[in-house]
């Protein structure tokens, strides 16, 4: 039935298209001069962006999903960057002058999330921008970023082409602070060889995600490099619920351990149907199992012997985790998540780059960042490596009886 | 040849469901040429009041169940009073894009109340499995709840339909409207009748489904709702033991294509076979024209 109310909008837009081939040459030469002066108007904005610099503040850009469907991810990630720079300004601030934080909602969406880009740099003058959460809306701001020159840093946008664009080439103004997919792969096939000692894998990917596919590629060839063998591989579709065809086929290739890179609704349901067909092997996932939801869907007692990477554990029992937890609690009055940790950090990574650079630009901030050498963080100690990803330690949790519980922190 | 055996469970659990949905369709059908496009969303509100009833109020299963049949034969009929009546006599197209607005209304009606969300059941249902044989193959103790409750529900239907007065008036309506009215027969209340029994077996389904796969949200009826279409089509639309041949028909042939390692394809290949049935017996592979169809 979507299906026939997306036709019904196909039919409309082809109408609108018509009329617009109707358009008169008139109305072309129009609207062309009123994009001239509205450009020429732009380039003033630019010219006099210089002068924002000897102001007593350093503004900084917060764009953030603050609303629509990942609003949760947006909403966590910048209390925590907000947490951070709070901290900072209270301790003096950076080069003698305080932070100025201009926080704005893109509505989830990466359209608004590029005008909001715009908004900041050329009506705010902000000198980095932080953000946004998911790695499609922080590609919808890519490119204001590097036309204007201003970094632009997302501490949870995990897609491996974030930083990098189609050709290979490094995108000079953009960082990210949190592993990549590719990563989480690599670590799951090296725990899976060297820790469990597993040597037959199984994969069910979801085969409408460039984040489980990612995820999939990188596992197999380390894990097969490693010297282990991927006995079978089937893939589903996202919102599937029936699980089982595909589980007894992997049954029947008698796995020692099942990597399944997927979101937790529907990892919930497999892990819960491939417990009931008994297959009680190891299953390893990704950061995408981070969710109170897959206990409710799989019932705690299917969810034992799962492993799987994350940014970040609040059972974590490193000194500078458990002060940042109290501090958080005292704060908001709730235990701090992944996405919290990570904001916490993004703040203290913008600040130590600003720190080097020395004078608060947005040239400089982005040589700084690119030089960042063993930046210590909550979720890890990280260098930036010269394709603006970083290289920073994951943390492997293992389900016990649904709790998630730590197990140990990987190091680069 | 275990492998065949839980091919063949799971086939078979699948399609209890797609069966069980399919029968609804072609009962509306059957009665008055009306493809209910809001029958999978039915299904889809028939979970939710499971839902409901057992997570806040904690009851049973076979309460849930009955309850969440007796609230969705009443939502039913209302849909059937405020939405299908007034297009009785127009065209057939006017009929069925009421319907799909009628199922858009359902979804998104829902997921404005409770939220777009997944939910899960809580553990309602024994959770033990039983092997076959003696092998590796097992079968859940809730596939066979499902398969009992699908079959008892499909003799009872059968039932009405051929041994009550009610069952009569609906043969008679779906064979001639005009002269069973001259006859006597109350056609609102038959309709109606019709209305409220397809849509409690589309309420059972949907309890049955919550507790089997343990996720519901406003928007799972759409393609059951589908499938359970094909299966109808399949089996004869209108003719009811033909949707219960369709759905585990299709059910099978879903874990079979899987079984070959086509997962990602079997949507492609249910739909290629009611493509297939449509060319070759337009009538589905039970149906005919001449039969009488309930």
């Amino acid at each position: 039935m979507n299906g026939l109310s997306d036709l019904y909008r196909l039919l409309i837009i082809k109408k609108k298209k018509g009329e617009c081939i109707l358009m008169k040459k008139t109305k072309m030469l129009s609207l062309m001069m009123v994009m001239i002066v509205m450009a020429s108007f732009l380039i003033g904005c630019g010219a006099d962006s210089g002068s924002g610099n000897d102001s007593d503040t350093i503004k900084v850009g917060l764009n953030y999903e603050l609303s629509g469907n990942v609003a949760t991810y947006g909403t966590d990630l910048s209390d925590g960057v907000e947490m951070a720079l709070e901290e900072i300004n209270a301790n003096g601030g950076l080069l003698g002058k305080q932070i100025e934080v201009i926080k704005m909602d893109n509505t989830s969406d990466s359209a608004e999330a590029a005008n909001i880009s715009t908004r900041l740099i050329t009506r705010e003058k902000v000198v980095t921008i932080l953000g946004p959460a998911t790695s499609g809306n922080t590609k919808g701001a890519i490119p204001i970023s590097t036309q204007n020159k201003v970094p632009l840093v997302s501490a949870s946008a995990t897609a491996d082409d974030v930083t990098v664009d189609s050709n290979g080439n490094v995108r000079e103004y953009i960082f990210k602070t949190c592993f990549s997919d590719s990563y989480q792969g690599i670590t799951m096939a090296n725990f899976a060889y060297n820790d469990l000692g597993n040597t037959k894998a199984a994969i069910l990917t979801e085969n409408t995600s460039d984040y489980s596919i990612g995820i999939t590629n990188n596992f197999r060839e380390e894990f097969t490099n490693l010297g282990g063998t991927v006995v079978a591989e089937e893939a589903y579709q996202s919102k599937e619920t029936d699980f089982k065809a595909v589980l007894t086929n992997i049954r029947a290739a008698n796995p020692d351990v099942i990597l399944v890179p997927g979101y937790y609704e529907e990892v919930g349901l497999i892990i819960k149907q491939a417990r009931e067909l008994g297959l009680n092997v190891p299953v390893l996932g990704g950061d995408g199992y981070d969710s109170p939801k897959i206990v409710e869907l799989a019932g705690a007692e299917a969810l034992n012997n799962v492993y799987y990477s994350n940014h970040y554990s609040p059972m974590d029992t490193a000194e500078d985790v458990v002060a940042f937890r109290e501090a958080f609690q005292g704060k908001f009055n709730k235990e701090a998540g992944a996405f919290h940790a990570l904001g916490y950090d993004l703040g203290y990574f913008f600040a130590d780059a600003v720190e080097r650079a020395g004078e608060a630009t947005p040239e400089k901030i982005k040589d700084a960042m690119a030089e960042t050498i063993d930046f210590t963080g909550i979720t890890g100690t990280l260098s930036i490596d010269e394709l603006h990803n970083p290289v920073k330690s994951v943390t492997i949790l293992e389900l016990v009886d649904g709790e998630p519980t730590f197990l140990k922190k990987l190091e680069p | 040849m275990e492998q065949i055996i839980q091919q063949m469970v799971n086939g078979v659990s699948l399609g209890s469901i797609y069966a069980l949905i399919a029968l609804g369709y072609t009962m509306v059908y059957g009665i008055i040429k009306l493809i209910n496009f809001a029958h999978g969303d039915i299904y889809m509100v028939g979970a939710y009041i499971g839902f409901f009833l057992t997570t806040y109020l904690s009851i049973g299963f076979f309460p849930a169940l009955i309850l969440s049949m007796i609230i969705c034969s009443l939502l039913g009929v209302i849909i059937e009073k405020v939405a299908y009546k007034p297009m009785r006599n127009s065209t057939r197209i006017a009929a069925l894009i009421t319907a799909i607005s009628v199922s858009l209304f359902l979804q998104y009606g829902m997921m404005y109340f409770v939220g777009p969300e997944t939910r899960t059941y809580p553990n309602i249902l024994p959770n033990s499995q039983i092997k076959l044989f003696g092998t590796e193959a097992v079968i859940d103790i809730k596939n066979i709840y499902i398969l009992v409750v699908t079959i008892v529900l499909m003799v009872l239907l059968q039932y009405v339909i051929y041994r009550t007065k009610t069952g009569k008036a609906m043969r008679a309506v779906a064979l001639d409207r005009d002269a069973s009215e001259l006859m006597g027969i109350d056609m609102n209340k038959t309709i109606s009748y019709t209305f409220a029994i397809g849509s409690a077996l589309a309420g059972a389904a949907g309890v049955l489904v919550g507790t089997y796969y343990n996720t519901i949200n406003p928007l799972m009826g759409a393609v059951p709702g589908l499938k359970a279409f094909i299966a109808a089509v399949i089996g004869g639309i209108g003719y009811i033991p033909g949707a219960v041949f369709g759905g585990f028909f299709l059910g099978i042939t879903e874990t079979t294509v899987s079984a070959f390692g086509g997962s990602l394809y079997k949507d492609a290949v249910a739909f290629a076979i009611l493509i297939v049935v449509l060319l070759v017996r337009p009538n589905g592979i039970f149906g005919s024209n001449t039969k009488e169809k309930v």
